[in-house]
C-alpha cells in the first residue's frame, strides 16, 4: 500500500498529456516585462531607471525587507519603461520592461553547465547564495527561500522533504525537469543537507510519474540518506501539510509551520534553482513553464525566461485554438485565470493551460442538498458548506472560530460539489476579511 | 363544596401575596437606574438602525449620546442637523452643525462606454471578484456593476440601472448613512455635500492610469490632462496620479471645468440649462421652425 495522507483528497482525471515532451528552450524573446511583486511578501524595489543598459543576470530590482526576494534581469538589453501591467493576479502591477539587445551574445549562451558534484562552499556562503540569487518557492506559492531555511534557534530539523508530487492535473514542469535534472537535483539535496545539517533527506513522487522514481532512485542509490518514496496519486498531496503528513506522518499544528515538527519542504524546482545558484552562481531567471491544453497543436514543456509574455509561449505552441474559452496561469485546480496575454511569466509560474467552452464553464449554482462530499473530501478536515454560508452571511467572527484561516484553498470542494456551489470563492472572501479583522485587532 | 372554593381563594391569594412581596423586594433590590434622558432621545432619533453614526444602532447611539460630555463630534447623518438640535435641547449640550451631504457615483462607465474584455464567472458580489482580478474591463478602478452598494442600502436609494451596469442613487432618498461607501471594494461612492438645490460638481471617474491607457478603456475617463486644474479660478481641483479631484468646499460651482473637460468626465447635478447667449437672427431661425411646422402650433 502506497503511503498518502488520510484525511480527504480528490483525484481529478490527471490529462498529463505533456509527460513524454523533453523540455525545449524558448527562443528569447524581444522584449521581457517583470514584474516588482513575483513573490510573497515585500515587493523589490527597482533599483534600476529607464534608459539603463542592464546584463544578463544583473540586480534590477532590490529585496525589500526579509520576506522579500532580488529579481534580476533575465535578458541583457535596455529599460524601456517602468510602467504599471497586468499580471497573473488580474490587478496592474509595477513591472520593468526590458527590450533585448538582439546583438548581444550573452542572451544565446545557454546555462546549462557540466554537473558539479562537490560542494566547495561553507554553510554559509550557501545561504548567502540562496538569498542574493533570488530564489523563491517554485512549486507556485513563491515563498522566499531563505526565509524557509533560516532555523529559529528553538526549532530542530531532521527531515528534508523534497517535492515532487506534482498534484495539480495537466502539468508536467517538475516531473520533467526530474527526469532531465536528476542528478542537478541530488546535488541540491546534499547543497541544502550541508547547509542545515540535516542527516535525513526523502524525495515525494507520485506513483503516476513511474519513470521519475526510477531515475531518482537510481541516482540515490549510492546516498543511503537521501530516500525516495512514491505516493498514492491524490490532490493536494503537494500541499506541504499534506505531504509531511503522507511520508513522515506528523501533522503539522493549527497555524502552525512545518518547521516546528522538525520538516523544511522544497519544491524540486526550488531545488534545482538552489543548485544552479550555488554551484554556478546563476539567478533565478528561468524557469520550466509547461503550455498545455487538450486543443492545443503541439502542447510542451519550455525553458522560460522570467518576464515573457504568455503570447509567445502560446504562439509556440501554435496559436490560441478555436473555442478557447480560458487561459490559466497555473492548474487547473488552483490556477487563475489570466485577462490577456499580455501577462508576464513569473516565478511562480508553473503551467499555461488552455481550455476550450465545455472544461472552462461553470454551472448555475444551486441549493445545498447537504449531502457533505465537501466535508469528506476536505484536506484538513474543516466543513466547506458551513464556512461558505457563514462567509456568505457576514458571520465572520463565527468562520474564524471554524477555523476560515486553515483552509489551503485547494478547491476540492468546490471541485466535487454536486449543485455546482461556490464553495471556495466565499470561502477565500471570508478569510479575506477575517485576515483584515485580525490585522486590524493587533 | 363551598369549603375546597373557600380554601382555594386562600391558597391561591397567599400565593400570590407571597410572590408579590418577592418580585417588590427583588425590584427594589436589584433595580438598574436609567437615565430616561435615553428614552427621550431614542424617540428623537429616526429610529433608522443604519449605523450611519458609528453605533451599532439608534439606541446605542442614544446612550452614547447621553453618557458622552461632549458631543460634538457625535452626528446622525440621517437625522441632520434638525434632529441633533432637538437632541441638543433635550441634553442641553451643544452639537455641530454639519452640512447635508449625498452620496455621489464617482463612475460613469456604463457598457457603452467602457467595453467588457472578459467575462467573470462565479458569484455576483463586488467584494468576492474584485478579489480574483481587476473586473472585466480593462478599468480597475471602476464599477463592478455587481450592485453591493444597492444590496446594503437600507433605505431603498439605490438601484442597479440595467441599461449601464452601474448603480444610481436617488438623491431625495439617501440618508448619507455611509453604508455603501463601506461596502464599495472600489471606493467609488463619496459623500459629497448637498446645498439646497442639490447643486454639486465632481469628477465621475477614479482611472489613475495614464491618459492613453485610461481613455482605452473607457471613454469618459478622466486621461489627467490638467485643463481643469488650469481653468479653475479657484484652486479647487488638485491632480493626483493622471487623475483630477474636485475638492468640495473650494469649488463654488462656476460650471468651467465641466465645459472644459474633453471626455466629459466631469458631472454636474441639477443645474438649470445653461442660457446660451442668443445671436441676433435666432427668433428669425425660430420663426422659420415654426413656419416649417405649422401643425406643432395648433
Amino acid at each position: 500500500m502506497l503511503k498518502t495522507f488520510p484525511k480527504g483528497g480528490i483525484h481529478p482525471p490527471e490529462n498529463k498529456i505533456t509527460a513524454a515532451k523533453a523540455i525545449k528552450r524558448m527562443s528569447v524573446p524581444k522584449t521581457v516585462y517583470v514584474p516588482i511583486a513575483q513573490h510573497i511578501g515585500i515587493p523589490s524595489k527597482i533599483i534600476v531607471d529607464r534608459k539603463d543598459k542592464v546584463e544578463i543576470g544583473q540586480v534590477i530590482a532590490k529585496s525589500g525587507g526579509f520576506v522579500s526576494s532580488n529579481i534580476h534581469s533575465p535578458v541583457a538589453g535596455t529599460v524601456t519603461k517602468l510602467d504599471m501591467m497586468v499580471d497573473s493576479s488580474g490587478y496592474k502591477k509595477q513591472c520593468i520592461v526590458i527590450r533585448t539587445d538582439p546583438k548581444n551574445e550573452s542572451n544565446l549562451v545557454i546555462p546549462d553547465f557540466p554537473l558539479k558534484r562537490e560542494i566547495t562552499l561553507s554553510q554559509k556562503d550557501i545561504l548567502q547564495h540562496i538569498t542574493d540569487y533570488g530564489i523563491v518557492g517554485l512549486g507556485g506559492a513563491t515563498f522566499p527561500s531563505h526565509v524557509k531555511l533560516d532555523i529559529k534557534n528553538d526549532k530542530h530539523v531532521d527531515c528534508l522533504i523534497i517535492n515532487g508530487v506534482e498534484c495539480e492535473p495537466y502539468l508536467t514542469a517538475d516531473h520533467r525537469l526530474m527526469l532531465e535534472k536528476s542528478e542537478e537535483i541530488i546535488v541540491g539535496i546534499q547543497i541544502l543537507m550541508h547547509a542545515l545539517n540535516i542527516e535525513k533527506a526523502v524525495i515525494g513522487i507520485e506513483n503516476n510519474k513511474k519513470d521519475a522514481i526510477a531515475v531518482l532512485k537510481r541516482a540515490t542509490e549510492s546516498n543511503p540518506r537521501i530516500k525516495v518514496s512514491a505516493l498514492r496519486v491524490k490532490y493536494p498531496q503537494g500541499s506541504e501539510k499534506q505531504l509531511i503528513r503522507a511520508i513522515l506522518k506528523r501533522e503539522v499544528p493549527k497555524g502552525g509551520l512545518p518547521m516546528d515538527v522538525g520538516v523544511i519542504v522544497h519544491n524540486v524546482g526550488t531545488i534545482f534553482a538552489i543548485y544552479q545558484a550555488v554551484q554556478h552562481n546563476q539567478p533565478l531567471t528561468e524557469r520550466v513553464v509547461t503550455v498545455t491544453g487538450k486543443k492545443l497543436n503541439n502542447p510542451s514543456n519550455f525553458w522560460v525566461k522570467i518576464g515573457t509574455p504568455i503570447k509567445d509561449l502560446v504562439e509556440e505552441v501554435g496559436g490560441v485554438p478555436e473555442g478557447t474559452r480560458k487561459i490559466v496561469n497555473g492548474g487547473p485546480m488552483m490556477g487563475k485565470a489570466i485577462k490577456n496575454t499580455d501577462v508576464p511569466i513569473t516565478k511562480g509560474t508553473s503551467g499555461i493551460l488552455i481550455i476550450s467552452e465545455e472544461e472552462a464553464s461553470r454551472k448555475e449554482p444551486k441549493n445545498c442538498i447537504r449531502c457533505s462530499q465537501c466535508v469528506f473530501v476536505c484536506p484538513m478536515g474543516l466543513e466547506p458548506h458551513l464556512l461558505m454560508n457563514l462567509s456568505e452571511k457576514g458571520l465572520y467572527e463565527r468562520a474564524a472560530k471554524e477555523d476560515v484561516m486553515t483552509c489551503i484553498e485547494c478547491g476540492s470542494c468546490s471541485y466535487v460539489c454536486p449543485s455546482h456551489r461556490p464553495l471556495l470563492d466565499y470561502i477565500r472572501f471570508g478569510k479575506s476579511i477575517v485576515k483584515k479583522l485580525e490585522t486590524s485587532k493587533n | 363544596m363551598i369549603a375546597s372554593v373557600i380554601y382555594s381563594a386562600i391558597l391561591l391569594s397567599s400565593v400570590g401575596t407571597v410572590a408579590a412581596i418577592v418580585l417588590f423586594v427583588v425590584s427594589k433590590k436589584f433595580s438598574v437606574f436609567e437615565d430616561p434622558k435615553i428614552t427621550e432621545v431614542e424617540d428623537a432619533l429616526p429610529a433608522a438602525n443604519c449605523a450611519g453614526c458609528g453605533s451599532p444602532g439608534c439606541r446605542a447611539f442614544a446612550e452614547k449620546l447621553v453618557n458622552t460630555e461632549d458631543i460634538s463630534e457625535l452626528f446622525c447623518p440621517v437625522g441632520g442637523n434638525e434632529v441633533m438640535k432637538q437632541v441638543a435641547e433635550i441634553l442641553g449640550k451643544e452639537v455641530a452643525e454639519k452640512d447635508p451631504t449625498v452620496a455621489v457615483l464617482r463612475c460613469q462607465g456604463g457598457c457603452d462606454v467602457r467595453p467588457k474584455t472578459t467575462e467573470y464567472q462565479g458569484p455576483r458580489s463586488c467584494a468576492i471578484s474584485s478579489l480574483v482580478y481587476g473586473g472585466e474591463t480593462d478599468c480597475q478602478y471602476g464599477c463592478l456593476g455587481d450592485g453591493d452598494c444597492v444590496n446594503v442600502c437600507k433605505f431603498d436609494a439605490m438601484f442597479m440601472d440595467e441599461s449601464t451596469g452601474l448603480p444610481v442613487i436617488i438623491t431625495d432618498k439617501c440618508t448619507s448613512c455611509g453604508a455603501c461607501v463601506e461596502a464599495c471594494p472600489r471606493d467609488i461612492i463619496e459623500m459629497r455635500p448637498k446645498n439646497k438645490r442639490d447643486l454639486k460638481i465632481f469628477v465621475g471617474c477614479l482611472n489613475e492610469d495614464k491618459g492613453g491607457i485610461a481613455k482605452k478603456a473607457c471613454e469618459v475617463a478622466c486621461i489627467g490632462c490638467s485643463k481643469c486644474e488650469d481653468i479653475c479660478p479657484k484652486d479647487a481641483i488638485t491632480m493626483d496620479n493622471s487623475l483630477a479631484y474636485i475638492d468640495p468646499v473650494l469649488c463654488t460651482l462656476c460650471r468651467k471645468c465641466v465645459e472644459i473637460c474633453p471626455t466629459h468626465s466631469i458631472i454636474e447635478t441639477n443645474f438649470p440649462p445653461k442660457k446660451v447667449k442668443k445671436p441676433k437672427e435666432t427668433p428669425v431661425v425660430k420663426a422659420s421652425v415654426t413656419q416649417q411646422n405649422p401643425s406643432a402650433n395648433a
